[in-house]
């Protein structure tokens, strides 16, 4: 116990010793919200529209109104003819067309009336985007003349925003950002304290003290365990205090899933350590073998559902994926174990499969 | 106390140690002569438990490396070449550090390491990587004598350190071996070789000799004369030309001969005069050690060709 | 002072601060065209950076110096250009082929296609590598990495060559060809400037000089050296000069 804690007193040595690792521990993951939250803002302000409206009436003026009235929208052309449109996207003046077909108005009493959103797709996130305001807008124009006994819920949109009905992007990157966070505090700084004690040398004075290997792993990646806990809140704090995001779900289960996938990333960094030889490899393996796939496959930034199918099979493997579903389940949606359980059992057999092997590969001895 | 019996290590087709055996008495100041990638570290890497060799085995007080390979790691004090502590760490810290993994404390064993430490102790809030190479080399050896090993493994301590430093370094293994303590130590240096009790001489993967240095000199098989007062360069190419005298090599400002048990100083001065030297003065030697190095080496075709 | 004809090295109360510390404290020495020079000294005496500053790679806090006829302040990229730079750790790039090797340092100091060709092809031979010009350098032995630096070194023809502890860890007999090739440059008017640990080879040097304390404490033959203290080997006199040196901390 004594050789643990001393090995452990000498990894915070490390880390607090170490300017840069520092600034990756605690500088980075406040640069990244706010970076998230201020400049790469997905909220959409007066984007340009045009409306090519085949059915004047009541419902139809009513619905035009009610969107170009919204702060998403403004209306910068009414479109006559389908070359008109054509003619608009090609001269970039605007991003969106909404069709409303003839008939509309008789459709909209009988139940099956139609819109068509017709957006820029150069610009594919915008057009998500817009659609999906578009969409949420025509939605709660339908609700409210529900209750005007009206039937127009048929009119079917192709994607739902259930959680998160205003498209509020704080809500959408945070959870993203704590996953990528957790990830390379845990995987990378692990690893690349690992190698930096092969490049000095005194790994082999490690292998041949009487420290067990089981001692020398568990030292290692406890000080970053502890460190990337502290992360994940003061995360979720600045996502409460300056964005808003608030926790809707039981923060304790949201810390044990935390800790869940910490360990899988930990588990991970052990490994890439196995396998690299200098601090330079085992940073290339953290960021183009761990970073990229969570960023790009997990879900955080492009959904799943709209990936080529071989993609989103790969996606199946990348931890970040079924943690992504656990915490915006618990932080947005505020739904507890009964539905992520499925999820959890996922995470905690990678867990144990990349701990086991990273152990088992972790030698006594050099190469 | 130790015993390496038939040792092989290949990196791929390199073989980096090939058949080597040696054994290493209790209370011995051992030194493994050779040098960059003659299998030094290799051979020190399989003593200490660090890596496996291909074939052969190696005991340490009757206990095999592989199979109680506990019992080596709790007795061996070991200063791997490429060490260099934890520059991020005080003097102290570093000390106290490898103490605790090796289940001591400083005070334990603070006798052992007393002469060495206390040169250190104006600087024990420094950092490691601010200390200067000889001082960086104490605090190494104190680190890996923290645990009082049996046996102390020092692969190349001296390498690129200069020559005041490595003379206070050599002193250090002399009052240690007088406290008992076992020493095997790796050096490229020839003339620290003499401060050894014995030696083995290695050169790529393959001993040479091993004896005692005076041993080593004694079983010179050849004639050494020495050449004074030419210039060096024009005097060696002379004798490189004539094949009685070819291995023929500079030593500051003399050169050494090595001639078989005919040749006569004579017959070497006329080689030399017949290559436009004038004066040359010829003498009969002793070798050193880096002399019956070069001239096992020539004898064992062991010169590093890039025909390997 | 001699004409600058004579001398491709001439530095005058040459000092390095670094802060409080003065790394390299007003030396002044004269190198020879030609001439093999020992630059000796304990490690932190100030060798390195007194190194740096001859190379034009930093600037002198204060005194004068004229590297290869160009002046140290005014002109660094001249010198670049006129010097050649070897160390213990310059080990040539191990994933390219000797040939590779060659054309690429020869390249970058500006020779032209057919003269790299040519060269290439002499360097080669001269070191016995033809059967290796197509393997990569990080199959060749240690020694035989450092002679072929050392002849890339010298491929721009350079005024003056730096090689800092060029031999360590070089069996001996590969140490004496190398310093063989170090004689015949210096033959064809290469001043070299040399540091190593091994002090035997102090005794090849024309001149020695010895670095304690950032001062140069003392400069002359080895055997004049020798002679001064009244000490055996160059070994003995280095041992005398450094064992007072203040920064051994």
């Amino acid at each position: 116990m004594k050789q643990f804690l001393a090995f452990v007193r000498k990894e915070f040595y490390h880390i607090f010793r170490d300017k840069r690792t520092l600034m990756v521990l605690f500088g980075m993951p406040i640069a990244q919200l706010l970076l998230f939250g201020f400049a790469i803002t997905t909220e959409v302000n007066n984007a340009n529209i045009g409306i090519y409206n085949q059915s004047p009436g009541q419902f139809s003026n009513d619905l035009v109104q009610r969107m170009t009235g919204s702060d998403f929208f403004r209306l910068s052309a009414n479109i006559n003819s389908e070359a008109e449109m054509l003619e608009a996207f090609q001269t970039n003046k605007l991003k969106m067309v909404v069709v409303i077909p003839p008939k509309f108005e008789q459709n909209v009493t009988a139940g099956n009336a139609k819109i068509q959103l017709i957006a820029d797709g150069s610009d594919p996130n915008l057009a998500t985007i817009l659609t999906s305001s578009a969409e949420a807008v025509i939605m709660t124009w339908m609700k409210e003349r529900a209750g005007t006994n009206i039937q127009i819920e048929t009119i079917d949109p192709q994607v739902r925003w259930h959680y998160n009905p205003e498209l509020k992007s704080a809500e959408m990157f945070v959870p993203g950002v704590v996953t990528i966070i957790l990830m390379l505090v845990s995987a990378m700084l692990t690893s690349i304290s690992i190698t930096r004690e092969k490049e000095l040398g005194t790994i082999e004075i490690l292998y041949v003290s009487p420290l067990k290997p089981a001692v020398i792993i568990v030292g290692k990646v406890l000080p970053f365990a502890i460190l990337s806990i502290i992360n994940a809140i003061l995360i979720l704090l600045v996502a409460w205090l300056v964005f808003s995001v608030p926790v809707n779900g039981s923060v304790v289960l949201l810390l044990f899933e935390m800790l869940l996938f910490i360990m899988t990333s930990l588990g991970l960094g052990v490994l890439i350590s196995t396998v690299a030889d200098s601090q330079q490899t085992a940073l290339m393996l953290s960021l183009f073998g761990l970073m990229m796939p969570t960023i790009l496959l997990s879900g955080f930034i492009f959904p799943i559902a709209n990936m080529p199918l071989p993609l989103q099979v790969i996606s199946n493997i990348i931890p970040a994926k079924w943690f992504l579903i656990i915490i915006k389940n618990i932080m947005l949606k505020g739904i507890g174990m009964a539905y992520i359980w499925k999820e959890t059992l996922i995470l905690l057999g990678m867990t144990a499969f990349f701990i086991g092997v990273s152990v088992k590969k972790f030698k006594i001895r050099l190469q | 106390m130790v015993e390496f019996h038939n040792i092989n290590k290949s990196y791929g087709e390199n073989e980096a140690v090939k058949d080597v055996s040696f054994s290493v008495g209790e209370g011995e100041l051992f030194g493994l002569i050779g040098p960059d990638g003659a299998g030094k570290s290799t051979l020190f890497r399989i003593l200490t438990t660090v890596l496996l060799a291909d074939s052969g085995n190696v005991l340490f007080n009757g206990k095999d490396v592989v199979a109680d390979y506990k019992y080596i790691r709790e007795n061996v004090g070991y200063m791997p070449g490429k060490f260099s502590l934890y520059q991020d760490l005080s003097v102290t810290e570093n000390l106290k550090f490898f103490a605790t993994i090796f289940n001591t404390t400083i005070d334990e064993n603070y006798e052992l390491i007393k002469d060495i430490y206390q040169q250190l102790e104006p600087f024990g809030n420094r950092k490691a990587g601010a200390l200067s190479g000889g001082m960086k080399q104490k605090l190494a050896l104190s680190c890996a004598l923290i645990h009082k090993p049996k046996v102390l493994v020092l692969d190349e301590p001296t390498f690129g350190v200069d020559a005041v430093s490595r003379k206070e370094f050599w002193d250090m293994l002399k009052s240690l071996k007088a406290k008992g303590v076992t020493i095997l130590v790796s050096t490229p240096y020839m003339d620290e070789a003499e401060l050894c009790d014995r030696i083995a001489l290695i050169q790529k993967g393959r001993i040479l000799d091993i004896n005692t240095p005076k041993g080593i000199v004694e079983q010179f098989e050849r004639q050494l004369f020495i050449v004074s007062n030419v210039a060096i360069y024009p005097a060696l190419q002379a004798l490189e030309n004539n094949p009685a005298t070819q291995n023929a090599y500079s030593f500051g400002q003399e050169i050494h001969v090595y001639a078989d048990e005919i040749t006569s100083a004579n017959a070497i001065k006329q080689v030399l005069e017949n290559g436009g030297l004038k004066n040359p003065e010829v003498s009969v030697g002793t070798p050193n050690i880096e002399d019956c190095f070069m001239d096992l080496m020539v004898r064992g075709n062991l010169e590093e060709s890039a025909h390997a | 002072m001699l004409k600058p004809a004579e001398h491709t090295i001439t530095a005058k109360n040459l000092t390095k601060t670094f802060g409080d510390f003065t790394a390299v404290d007003a030396i002044t020495f004269e190198v020879k065209k030609g001439e093999i020079f020992g630059f000796l000294g304990a490690n932190g005496a100030g060798k390195t950076t007194a190194i740096k500053m001859l190379c034009g790679l930093s600037s002198p806090s204060s005194g004068e110096a004229n590297i290869a006829g160009f002046d140290i302040y005014k002109q660094p990229e001249d010198i670049k250009k006129n010097i050649g730079y070897m160390s213990q750790h310059f080990s040539l790039y191990g994933d390219l082929t000797v040939e590779e090797n060659i054309r690429f340092y020869a390249g970058i100091y500006g020779l032209k296609s057919t003269e790299i060709k040519e060269r290439s092809v002499a360097l080669i031979k001269e070191l016995g590598l033809e059967n290796y010009a197509k393997r990569f350098v990080a199959e060749l032995p240690l020694g035989w990495k450092q002679k072929l630096a050392f002849s890339i070194a010298i491929i721009h023809n350079p005024k003056i060559v730096f090689l800092d502890e060029p031999t360590s860890g070089v069996d001996p007999i590969t140490r004496r060809q190398f310093w063989g090739m170090i004689y015949s440059a210096a033959a064809k008017g290469i001043t070299v400037f040399v540091t190593t640990h091994y002090l035997d080879e102090a005794e090849y040097c024309d001149r020695v000089s010895i670095m304690v304390d950032g001062e140069m404490r003392d400069l002359d033959t080895p055997t004049a050296l020798r002679t001064k203290y009244n000490l055996p080997t160059m070994n003995d006199v280095f041992l005398h000069m450094a064992v007072r040196s203040k920064r051994s901390e």
